[in-house]
């Protein structure tokens, strides 16, 4: 329950927050889907969009964006945005790395697989490098347990991995240095 | 070979576009049932099919139909399970990765029998590279016709979305997605009412799984009888079943329900046998379902051969069965140990308990911390009974099954492998090494429990 549970902060990373133009017609296309009067359905889909344009993470400034685009009060946001888990409540790095460490995962090596990530990054799951670039989070079963052990990074799945696989997709991914985001297509 | 149903034409080029899913007969089902049938009679083949739910519970699909209100006025919906969060499940991703079109033609032609105007499809929010194929799948068949407004000049209109979640399995739960749906916490709710009375936006609801919904296409095209005859007793047509954990082969399979499990586990057109030394226990249906010591997966504890089928798996009940579940399947071999594996799936659902009931929440909990101490070495004799008395307290106490789901699989494996428990007490410096049964295999001292 940790990272969901976590107090939303109002200290960390504050900047203002606002929708581009494209993410703003994104967002009323979502909203036009449902009945009149149920365009809280666009919640969730919505808050996926304000987090890839606030660095991967939900500010509580992007939030009350939210809020006042889908007029919700502002708790309605909150109470949401902190239940799932794919909303990073911190700040985070450029590349979030989401590694399954549920039981078939497990089964095939999952275990081995985050020690080794954290002796290589040197930073424990939820904790971010220092350099920015790599936060690690252990998630549940992403429904790839035949290829496990797997992770996500941004809207990839990097499957069947081994620790010379892992290692290379670190060297690439710093080397690439772009933000990797779940609503990346 | 075994007959494909779902996957027949899966590896054929293209059949991921709506081209070449057209090349091999698709949307026939929406052609025979929009000009030859009333909606009534598609509701009626897929009661002679036999067909239950493929999400886990196997509830018969015709029936949950048939319970659909439909007062006048008030729109229904259809909504389609695709949060695939079942820890061993990955089919649902397969067969919308491969042949996305077969889950639009079996929602519109069972949108159409149930007179259902708008469906969604609730996807899990880490499967958002599944929702851009649906999209496009979508955009397709609307381009073509197959979507929107008066279909093949018959009246019936329907629009599709796609909605994405955001990482919680609880929201695989019918209720929860609902309200997730509808943009809340996904906080199970208090049932009745039932979805198909009051459901999304408090209309008429029919929630299933991807599968099911992929099944309802055969059904219409060939007759619900032909596919009743595929399968064995209750457990017509067939089964996607995703495989994984120590075996040759991983992967996803679709398997005529009555297989024998010794063919599916073994036989190299499918799981290829083990992958290490030899087989320890079974997970047949996704964590939820009872683990089984591999001796009980092959055979009854009356010794008859075991089928992959919803009456077979389940048979000898909580003692010495265990369940078809979602077909979320993965084999132990001996270098795994039991009470770290039964420990993870207790993290697991205290991590995904949403926290309304007490006992879920608090007990989930509990089974996480108890197990941990046990698997980390600082466990007590005691702890056992603990073990066994809190999954007691959890299970048939909450509002909706996943504190069921908590219970079971500590219930059976402290029944099936008390001795592995036992030696993690008088063991204490030895299981501190996480790698401690793949250095050293447990040993049974006695047969397994089965009663
Ligand atoms: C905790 C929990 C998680 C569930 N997860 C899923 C899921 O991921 N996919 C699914 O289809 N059904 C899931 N179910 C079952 C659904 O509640 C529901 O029974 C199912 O979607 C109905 O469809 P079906 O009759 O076609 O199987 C879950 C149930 C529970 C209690
Ligand atoms: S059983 Fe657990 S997950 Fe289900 S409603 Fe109760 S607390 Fe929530
Ligand atoms: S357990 Fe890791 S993807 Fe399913």
């Amino acid at each position: 329950m940790s990272a969901r549970t976590r107090p939303v902060t109002t200290t960390e990373g504050v900047r203002p927050f606002a929708f581009s133009a494209t993410a703003l017609a994104e967002c009323r296309e979502l909203i036009a889907r449902y009945p009149e009067g149920r365009s809280k359905s666009a919640l969730i889909p919505i808050l996926h969009i304000a987090q890839a344009e606030n660095d991967g993470w939900l500010s509580v400034n992007a939030m009350d964006a939210v809020a006042e685009l889908l007029g919700l009060r502002r708790i309605e946001v909150y109470e949401v945005a902190s239940f799932y888990s794919m909303f990073n409540l911190h700040p985070v790095g450029t590349y979030v790395l989401d590694v399954c460490r549920t039981t078939p995962c497990m089964l095939r090596g999952s275990d081995e697989l985050i020690a080794h990530l954290e002796k290589k990054l040197g930073i424990h799951p939820g904790e971010t490098t220092k350099d920015g670039m790599f936060t690690l989070k252990t998630v549940e079963c992403l429904g790839s347990c035949g290829t496990g052990p797997m992770l996500q990074c941004g809207a990839r799945y990097h499957e069947d991995l081994t620790v010379e696989k892992v290692d290379r997709l670190i060297d690439e991914l710093r080397a690439r240095n772009q933000r990797a985001n779940y609503t990346d297509r | 070979m075994a007959r494909k149903i779902l996957f027949e034409h899966i590896d054929k080029p293209g059949i991921r576009g709506l081209e070449g899913y057209r090349a091999h007969g698709g949307y026939r089902s929406v052609e025979k049932a929009l000009r030859t049938m009333a909606p009534e009679a598609v509701v009626e083949e897929v009661k002679k099919s036999g067909l239950r739910g493929r999400g886990g519970a196997g509830f018969p699909t015709g029936m949950k139909w048939s319970f659909l209100a439909k007062p006048e006025g008030v729109p229904r919906y259809l909504v389609v399970n695709a949060d695939e969060s079942e820890p061993g499940t990955f089919k649902d991703r397969y067969l919308m990765e491969r042949i996305p079109h077969l889950l639009i033609e079996g929602m519109v032609t069972s949108s159409f029998a149930l007179g259902a105007n708008t469906a969604f499809i609730y996807i899990r929010g880490e499967y958002f590279h599944v929702a851009r194929i649906l999209e496009q799948a979508i955009g397709e068949a609307r381009a073509a016709g197959w979507l929107g407004r008066n279909i093949l000049g018959s009246g019936f209109d329907l629009d599709i979305h796609v909605q994405v979640g955001a990482g919680a399995y609880i929201c695989g739960e019918e209720t929860a997605l609902l309200e997730s749906l509808e943009g809340k916490r996904g906080n199970p709710r208090l049932k009745p009412p039932f979805p198909a009375v009051k459901g999304l936006y408090q209309c008429p609801t029919v929630v299933n799984n991807v599968e099911t919904i992929a099944a309802v296409v055969p059904i219409v095209n060939d007759g619900g009888e032909e596919y009743a005859k595929v399968g064995v007793g209750r457990s017509t047509g067939t089964k996607l079943i995703s495989a994984g954990g120590n075996i040759k082969r991983p992967g996803v399979y679709e398997i005529e329900l009555g297989l024998p499990c010794d063919e599916f586990i073994n036989s190299d057109e499918y799981c290829g046998g083990v992958d290490g030394r030899a087989f320890k226990a079974v997970v047949p249906g996704g964590s939820s379902v009872p683990i089984v010591p591999y001796e009980l997966f092959l055979r009854t504890a009356k010794g008859e051969p075991r089928l992959m089928s919803y009456e077979s798996l389940s048979d000898g009940g909580f003692v010495s069965g265990t369940m078809l579940g979602s077909g979320g399947f993965y084999a132990y071999n001996d270098a795994q140990c039991i009470v770290r594996s039964t420990w993870n799936h207790a993290r697991f659902y205290h991590h995904e308990s949403c926290g309304q009931c007490s006992p879920c929440r608090e007990g989930t909990g509990w089974l996480d911390k108890v197990l941990e101490r046990l698997e980390l070495g600082e466990g007590r004799a005691e702890d056992i009974d603990l073990l066994w008395d809190i999954q007691r307290k959890i299970e048939g106490n909450t509002i909706c099954p996943l504190g069921d789901a908590a219970a079971w699989p500590v219930a059976s494996a402290i029944r099936h492998f008390r001795d592995e428990f036992e030696y993690h007490v008088t063991h204490r410096e030895k299981v501190k090494d996480p790698r401690h049964f793949a250095r050293e295999p447990f040993r049974r001292t006695a047969r397994p429990q089965t009663v």
